[in-house]
């Protein structure tokens, strides 16, 4: 089973678009959505009613008022600014604490105790996919860690089949983590000055891991010029050029709708059926 | 006043919103905490004039002294540290500097050395200051970058906090010095579903917020719905127009060469700071 991640750098581009679209197109049963920050892949394909598990993320420190004797050591030594003075006792601040355990080590009364934080929601959806995703709690730290969780939660089978995973935008520890172990990354490009700026420092991550890229340009009329430039780019850089898709009202009224773009007859789904097309050969090809 | 400018979602109109408030505006200055695809700075195209290397300490071993005992290893919360026979293995992306191995150390064997993560840039643009944080590729952990982009704030002038996409600990560190968010929403089906995550996260964090819609369609969407229903204040809403997402794919600024958005973008800050100082009340 190949599995193939669908990345953009700037987020807005039409990566969830794209993977719902391609997991229909490759008929895919193992999917997931990497993207546990803002996680929206569910809400296209419709499945419902997720087993869902709690994520611990880490460890949060908690003073006992009784036994602190506001020596402020803790504060002092918290790398994180996590910890404050509160009343005659200090208290620590649960969203910027990391659960470093320094405070617990200077901490000369033992006030300092440890317990698991939930960061997150492990979710599983089992039909019509085997769709693993999770949502990261608000504020918190660790996505990479959920998202190395989430792709733990899919069922790699020996088999011909494609995986299809949904990205994250950015270069971060939550994008680093959804790469690791894939074997194709299908970029979606934006012809903006940012999408492109992007783009590169996209392409410059990934190229640390051994894996194949492919290309579309989404909104690709918006700007010719630089969707040239990015096709030229594709070719220095060893990306595989798959094609254009225009900008087209059309996936916005399927998505308001839930329906999938190339399930409707429209500029923009034929496009991306073509885009799909020459990725589908250049994927046969490799094998 | 420091306004963080929010999404959730990404490709919503943060950066473009960010930029349009400190161009139309006097006094007013541009951070960008999106230090993993930072993009602000392309449409100002401003004139450098410091550069600041962003660093974070990292565990260095000492062969010598070090005896293998593991206690390091053991201690460290976050699994950077293994020991491969009789050395020390350090996965720098995943260490977090907080300094523990050092510390729980009895052989004095680890010591702790900077290493640049990423680098932060000032420039000017008029009479603005265009600051922007820029994580090196590789690197997973952006939060010292955005810690020091903030310390740069002035506190006679406004600053526009450009933050990153999500609701994750980056999010909140851009956040944490502001005082007032601007969700920037757009609303599809995706856009409505993150702005909601944003929407907790305000809440949770106690920050007095409102929203502005862009790319709409009309002015009755799904996300005004939810905001007048849910008494939060929409200030304005952008259409979504060819015009200027064309512009705004060249690096063009509207508010440049567009007096009717120069206005609208001035009576947003307005909006805004007549908003906060209620919420002072």
């Amino acid at each position: 089973m190949k599995k193939i991640l669908i990345l953009s750098g700037k987020g807005g581009t039409g990566k969830t678009t794209v993977a719902a679209s391609l997991i229909e197109y490759l008929n895919s049963k193992t999917i997931a959505d990497c993207d546990v920050d803002a996680p929206n892949l569910h809400l296209l394909l419709k499945v419902k009613n997720p087993v869902e598990k709690d994520f611990i993320g880490s460890k949060k420190a908690l003073i006992d008022v009784d036994k602190c004797i506001s020596c402020g050591l803790c504060a002092e030594k918290c790398r994180f600014d996590a910890i404050h003075s509160f009343g005659s006792s200090y208290k620590v601040d649960e969203i910027s604490c990391e659960g470093c355990t320094m405070c617990s080590l200077v901490c000369p009364a033992g006030a300092v105790s440890f317990y698991d934080d939930k960061s997150g929601t492990l979710q599983k959806y089992t039909a019509p996919y085997d769709f693993s995703t999770a949502c990261l709690k608000l504020g918190r730290g660790n996505s990479g860690k959920l998202v190395s969780e989430v792709k733990r939660n899919m069922v790699i089978k020996n088999t011909e089949e494609y995986a299809v995973l949904d990205g994250s935008p950015g270069i971060g520890c939550p994008v680093i983590a959804s790469i690791s172990g894939v074997d194709w990354v299908l970029l979606v490009a934006e012809p903006t000055l940012s999408g492109f700026s992007d783009l590169k420092r996209i392409v410059s991550t990934a190229k640390a891991f051994d894996l194949n890229m492919a290309l579309c340009v989404n909104k690709s009329d918006i700007n010719m010029k630089i969707t040239n430039e990015i096709i030229d780019y594709c070719k220095d850089e060893g990306v595989y050029y798959l094609g254009l898709i225009p900008y087209d009202k059309a996936v916005l009224k399927a998505l308001k709708s839930c329906k999938l773009i190339i399930n409707v007859p429209s500029e923009a789904g034929n496009a991306l059926r073509n885009v799909f097309k020459e990725f589908k050969q250049v994927l046969e090809n490799e094998n | 006043m420091k306004i963080a400018v929010l999404s959730g979602k990404g490709g919503t109109g943060k950066t473009f919103v960010s930029v349009n408030l400190v161009n139309s505006t006097e006094n007013t200055d541009y951070y960008d905490c999106d230090v993993e695809e930072p993009n602000g700075d392309l449409f100002f195209q401003s004139k450098l004039i410091q550069e600041l290397p962003v660093k974070v300490l990292l565990p260095s071993f000492d062969k010598e002294k070090c005896n293998a005992c593991h206690e390091c290893v053991d201690a460290c919360s976050f699994n950077a540290l293994a020991l491969i026979g009789k050395d020390m293995l350090l996965f720098e992306s995943i260490c977090h500097s907080c300094g523990v191995c050092s510390f729980v150390c009895k052989q004095k064997a680890i010591s702790e050395v900077p290493k640049q993560t990423g680098v932060i840039k000032i420039g000017k643009a008029g009479d603005s200051k265009v600051v922007t944080g820029k994580l090196n590729m590789g690197e997973a952990i952006g939060v010292p970058v955005i810690s020091g982009v903030l310390d740069l704030m002035d506190e006679d002038r406004n600053s526009i906090i450009d933050c990153p996409p999500g609701s994750a600990c980056s999010v909140v560190e851009s956040t944490q010095k502001a005082d007032y968010c601007l969700i920037v929403a757009e609303p599809t089906s995706f856009g409505f579903h993150n702005f909601k995550m944003v929407e907790q996260l305000a809440r949770v964090l106690k920050k007095p917020f409102a929203v502005v819609v862009n790319k709409a369609e009309s002015k009755n969407n799904i996300v005004s719905s939810y905001c007048k229903k849910n008494k939060i204040k929409v200030l304005d809403t952008f259409l979504f127009n060819r015009k200027i997402a064309q512009d705004n794919s060249r690096g063009e600024i509207c508010t440049s060469v567009d007096d009717k958005m120069k206005a609208r973008f001035i009576s947003l800050l307005d909006n805004i700071n007549d908003d906060w100082q209620r919420s002072l009340k």
